[in-house]
């Protein structure tokens, strides 16, 4: 499934991975944190080799993992008991454990519904105590696969919000996996696979600019850079890297 | 309709009974049971009577709730009452009407029957109303821990408890779902005879059936992302520990199981 992938992701950064379905992006991410292990090749993981077993739980423990479906992840009927699955595998201290996920609980905004049974609550608000179940674990980095997919544009947006501001406020290593360009668009790096191969790698400004090569592969770029796209070919001399509507229109009237 | 099936519910809430060590919460079902069946009269039914309202009106849960869970055995009550009601012959004859005979011994233990039911289901019910899935597992896997030494899987068979009762709700969401696409696209789940009936079901439950396969693929998956590697080395965040009110209520417990014995040794 995977070939020549040769990829090293910084501490602190925010990595979108983008690639339509089949392309081997969940295949890549779940050999981030042991689930799969490479056939060939070897994958590092904080220094630690995810073939060796007497390590996988502490690969796990450094690489949390938040999946498509919330419902199919939360494995407990309250949410703080759910947050505490984690730390509790991990034979955490019980008032540690306590701190932990009433932490957990603040950093994604749900410390209100610590007492809920989750399949109560809207698709958004269950991705987000599936990221608290996750953070309680303390991870050095949260691969999120396609988390967005199956939420309406608030849960969309609520959950990205929270990705972000972990990213930014607790300098947890963020690598998202996607297919919505405006997700991709709000990381610092955007890497783009197609059939088990990277084919572009860089910041999303610059990744975005290869448009031709994007909808080669199957993939739209952002709104904004496929209408300047269409004014450069239109014979405008525009620059093809603003991601924002305010930049696009920068952009545009700076042209005119 | 799927939506009011509330067996294994639970009502969040801090009443006194919520607030019962799950432990003791499940031996004092236990010893209910046993007192249940062991009333044998009118003094004792009364007791056991007053025992349950008593039960239901500290937990808060309200008496609309526990009736709802009745109405889930409801076939199964009217069934024990018909039975006891046409073939019980002790007693002096009632109605006499073509083959049927109605004895008041019938509709004596009809009654008591009807009433015993009835008062175990609600105090069952009124257990995991008041306990949440999680704590109520959490007590049977420390109930159970001395059986580990006998390698018996408690762990494992308490954490497929709560994960069963964890996606009950999910499920049932789900079968209404593919209730409804099934029903526009034409399937019939309501007319015809049992046959037809049960034939009716199949297109709901192999796409429920592929659907829970997944489920559990998938959960399996992020139970093992969150490290889950089974019993050793687990420790709990709530860690269940007896207060004054659990032996309170125990000892209460034991009270109202020894009067219930003393009541059926004087034949009341």
């Amino acid at each position: 499934m995977l070939e020549d992938i040769d990829l090293e992701i910084a501490p602190g950064s925010f990595v979108a991975i983008l690639g339509h379905n089949g392309c081997g992006k969940s295949t890549l991410a779940k050999h981030f944190n042991a689930i799969l292990l490479p056939s060939g090749g070897k994958v590092y993981v904080d220094g630690l080799d995810t073939t060796d077993e007497n390590r996988t739980l502490d690969v796990r423990r450094t690489v949390g993992m938040v999946f498509q479906n919330p419902d199919n992840q939360i494995v407990a009927s309250i949410v703080e008991e759910d947050v505490a699955f984690a730390p509790e595998n991990l034979g955490v201290e019980p008032a540690e454990i306590r701190r932990r996920v009433d932490g957990a609980l603040a950093a994604v905004g749900m410390t209100e519904y610590a007492e809920h049974a989750p399949h109560l609550l809207s698709g958004g608000q269950k991705q987000r105590v599936a990221i608290a179940g996750v953070i309680a674990m303390r991870p050095r980095c949260i691969v999120l696969d396609e988390p967005t997919a199956m939420l309406d544009p608030i849960g969309r947006e609520e959950v990205i919000d929270t990705v972000q501001r972990l990213n930014r406020e607790s300098g947890v290593t963020v690598v998202l996996i996607t297919h919505h360009m405006d997700e991709a668009a709000k990381a610092d790096r955007l890497i783009v696979m197609d059939e088990g191969k990277i084919i572009a790698d860089g910041p999303p400004k610059q990744v975005f600019q290869r448009v031709e090569e994007l909808k080669a592969v199957g993939l739209t770029v952002p709104e904004t850079v496929g209408l300047l796209a269409e004014l450069r070919r239109a014979g405008l001399e525009v620059p093809l890297d603003a991601l924002s509507v305010e930049d696009c229109a920068r952009a545009i009237a700076a042209a005119l | 309709m799927l939506k009011d099936i509330t067996l294994g519910q639970y009502f969040p809430g801090d009443s006194i009974v919520h607030r019962l060590d799950p432990r003791t919460k499940l031996i004092l079902v236990v010893v209910y049971i046993v007192a249940l069946f062991n009333a044998g009269n009118v003094v004792s039914y009364a007791l056991m009577l007053f025992v349950l309202f008593s039960c239901i009106a500290l937990s808060h849960v309200g008496l609309k709730a526990v009736f709802k869970g009745l109405r889930t055995v409801f076939i199964i009550i009217l069934i024990t009452a018909l039975l006891n009601i046409f073939y019980n012959t002790t007693g002096t004859l009632l109605v006499q009407f073509w083959r049927i005979r109605i004895f008041t011994g019938g509709i004596a233990m009809a009654v008591k029957m009807v009433l015993r039911i009835m008062m175990l289901i609600s105090g069952t019910f009124l257990l995991t109303y008041t306990t949440s899935p999680i704590q109520l597992t959490d007590a049977i896997e420390r109930l159970c821990g001395p059986l580990k030494k006998l390698h018996l899987p408690i762990h494992e068979l308490a954490m497929m408890m709560s994960i069963a009762l964890r996606f009950i709700p999910t499920l049932i969401e789900e079968t209404d779902k593919i209730m409804s696409a099934q029903k526009a696209r034409g399937a019939d789940f309501e007319t015809g005879n049992l046959i037809q009936k049960a034939r009716a079901l199949m297109p709901l439950l192999v796409p429920l059936f592929v659907s829970a396969f997944r489920r559990a693929e998938e959960l399996a998956t992020a139970m093992e992302c969150r490290c889950y590697h089974g019993d050793s080395g687990r420790t709990r965040m709530k860690q269940l520990t007896y207060a004054p009110r659990d032996f309170v209520a125990l000892a209460l417990g034991f009270v109202v199981l020894a009067a219930v014995f003393v009541l059926k040794h004087f034949g009341l």
